[in-house]
């Protein structure tokens, strides 16, 4: 779901339909009742590739100890304008 | 999904039965972080999780019937959309919570013929009739009170789906009381014949109401479990007290007399002193001999059974418009 | 830990910015353009009490909330209506919805038609719908301030409704043998009403520029809804026509009854406010 212009899309929920036109339709019922949205992407669940999550430990500990991707990483350069 | 044939540990204390997959799970449970769906969880943990997400989802459900009955005969239309609106809600909750179930490996039929086999359970105040349409006052302002009351906190619960859909759910029913305390409050600012309504369905529901946060402490076998999970937050009785402390305050600015003649104020414990709740009536009810069991669940059942050729024709469709794609 | 109960309970109340309910008369309207907007506030309530009924009932849950949705927005329309239309008179929409018996109220008979089976609910909202779409298209250039401003709401709502009823009428005319025979059955038993909506009424005489004329909708209507029944493979039914009247006050038997329930609480706390 989109909620306004701008923003991207974030999954919102699951729902039950027998295909992608009542899908979509369902899915402006089910969770636009208040405004929540401005445009929806349903996708079917079987179509959905995840990693995998007994792998997690080995797909998302890179990132760990590479501080230096980070602003905050610069601290020296604190106080210096416009940086 | 199946279900990993992992034997639970009773003694996560004892290292030498406590798997690698267990060990991560109690950690995260210690941290007060979230279970998600293809995470490894003790078997306890997801049946605890899906008797509890599909009896609250059943309860959305035919928690539909007792107001629904007055839609048609809403006095004005101003109460009649927003009666609609509530009713309306409520299916959404129960698809939303359906949903959370699923990510635990049972399947919405299978949750629906459990409900309409009458093998299911739902909170038992839907089996409470509403006579009057102060009860559409009344179910809001104490019924919809308590079940926000036992919601909010399982917002934080451990399991990451059920939590994301309460939030959903609170955040969409933060009206719901609202409205029916507007209806009361209507009620009793009206002619005594409407007065008398008001006071009458109090009566008849504050009870009930009181029931829904379940058996004392001392009498709920599943609680302690829970509460360890990270699933439930607060004991029974705490809800419950809690709940009665917010009530005082609220039926004095209606007008209305909780009818509980040993309800006091407790200077030395800071809170409420209230009368014994009947448990009798409420396991009464609880096993199919409450005074709309029988109706409430054979609405369900007809709706799904005359409802069968439709969805057998909307299957049919997308098959066929399926090939067509392929072709 | 006892203490974040309270913290937690009631916290969030929403703060969004609220849209107006009901749109708001520019003017009030001539004793002809009251009578106008009942019948179209009339339809629209009538049709939403219909649907209600489906709450808790329809064959899926996503088909609750959808009727549900549609319901609450003909509510909606039928409440900015019947506003207009009493204001002339000194009557609240309540008052109009609740103290008029059956020969002052100006509904088609289409929208009093039973519910009967899902398959005739889809026809009722496959012809109101489609009706109802092409009379707010046109409406939205009335003369008439108000209605053209209520139109210019109603017309994307109703767009929805139309959209809704050609998916079941296409899934249930294609979908099986079953589903197929009970979509040709409701369309047939709901097609006599159909004549009645473009029938002229001497009032749309004297409503020139501010009413919509019924007649000239036919053209609209029949083009937007023949090629869905040819997709569903549908014939267009023929044969029994409806007399209609219900723009005269002579009603189909089913308004009686429907009245009687939606009136029965209001009646008997005369008075009374909710």
């Amino acid at each position: 779901m989109r909620s306004s212009r701008g923003i991207s899309h974030t999954h919102v929920g699951s729902l039950h339909a027998p295909d992608a036109t009542l899908a979509v339709r369902n899915a402006r019922d089910l969770y636009t009742r208040r405004n929540e949205g401005v445009s929806i992407w349903v996708v079917p669940a079987d179509a959905i590739t995840t990693s995998d999550p007994d792998a997690k430990g080995a797909f998302f500990e890179s990132p760990a100890g590479k501080n230096y991707r980070h602003a905050s990483y610069y601290t020296k350069s604190e106080g210096v304008k416009h940086l | 999904m199946t279900i990993p044939p992992v034997p639970y540990a009773i003694d996560p204390d004892n290292a030498a039965t406590v798997s690698a997959e267990e060990q991560q799970f109690n950690d995260l449970i210690a941290a007060d972080s979230r279970i998600e769906p293809r995470d490894w969880m003790p078997d306890g943990y997801r049946k605890t999780l899906i008797r509890q997400i599909s009896q609250h989802a059943h309860s959305e459900i035919i928690g539909m019937q007792p107001e629904g009955n007055w839609i048609t005969r809403a006095p004005s239309l101003k109460r009649k959309a927003i009666l609609l609106a509530k009713v309306q809600d409520e299916a959404g909750h129960g698809l939303y919570l359906y949903s959370a179930a699923q990510t635990l490996g049972i399947s919405r039929d299978l949750m629906t013929e459990q409900l309409i086999a009458g093998k299911a359970r739902y909170s038992s105040i839907f089996n409470y009739p509403s006579p009057t349409w102060a009860d559409m006052g009344a179910i809001g302002w104490l019924v919809d009170g308590a079940a926000i009351c036992n919601q909010v906190p399982l917002c934080r619960a451990s399991y990451g789906p059920y939590g994301r859909a309460m939030v959903r759910i609170c955040k969409e029913e933060s009206f719901h009381q609202r409205q029916g305390f507007e209806i009361l409050l209507e009620l009793m600012n009206g002619t005594p014949a409407q007065r008398e309504m008001a006071q009458d369905s109090v009566n008849r529901w504050y009870w009930p109401a009181l029931q829904m946060f379940g058996p004392p402490d001392d009498d709920s076998p599943n609680s302690a479990q829970s509460m360890a999970w990270n699933i439930k937050r607060f004991s029974n009785d705490d809800l419950r007290q809690r709940f009665v402390g917010m009530l005082v305050p609220q039926a004095e600015v209606l007008g209305v007399t909780l009818p509980d003649p040993d309800l006091r104020w407790n200077e030395e414990k800071g809170a409420y002193d209230m009368g014994e709740i009947d448990w009798t009536e409420f396991h009464e009810v609880l096993a199919g001999r409450g005074p709309a069991n029988a109706r409430r669940l054979q609405r369900r059942r007809d709706a799904h059974d005359e409802g069968q050729w439709v969805r057998e024709a909307a299957a049919a469709y997308a098959a066929k418009q399926a090939v067509k794609a392929v072709a | 830990m006892s203490d974040t109960i309270e913290q937690d309970a009631h916290g969030h109340v929403d703060t969004i910015q609220l849209s107006a309910e009901l749109v708001e008369a520019a003017s009030v309207a001539s004793h002809d353009v009251a009578e106008y907007a009942l019948w179209l506030g009339d339809d629209s309530l009538v049709l939403a009490q219909n649907l209600g009924w489906w709450i808790s009932r329809a064959p899926e849950l996503e088909e609750d909330i959808a009727l549900g949705n549609i319901a609450l927005d003909l509510i909606g329309h039928a409440r900015s209506l019947l506003h207009y239309a009493g204001a002339e008179s000194g009557r609240t929409e309540d008052d109009l919805a609740y103290w008029r018996d059956e020969p002052q109220w100006r509904s088609a008979h289409l929208f009093e038609q039973p519910n009967g089976d899902f398959a005739h609910t889809i026809a009722r909202q496959f012809i109101a719908a489609h009706y109802l779409f092409e009379l707010y298209s046109a409406l939205m250039q009335s003369t008439d301030a108000t209605l053209a401003a209520i139109a210019a709401k109603a017309v994307k709502e109703v767009d929805y409704h139309r959209d809704h009823s050609i998916q079941w009428v296409l899934r249930l005319a294609l979908g099986t043998e079953e589903s197929r025979r009970r979509m040709i059955t409701g369309l047939s038993d709901l097609w006599p009403f159909v004549e009645e909506l473009f029938v002229d009424e001497p009032l749309i005489d004297r409503l020139e520029g501010a009413a919509v004329r019924p007649s000239s909708l036919r053209g609209a209507v029949e083009a937007a809804m023949f090629p869905v029944l040819a997709e569903a493979e549908l014939d267009v039914p023929r044969g029994f026509i409806s007399s209609g009247g219900g723009r005269r006050g002579d009603h189909s038997e089913n308004l009686g009854p429907m009245l009687a329930e939606l009136q029965v609480l209001a009646r008997a706390h005369p008075g009374a406010k909710w």
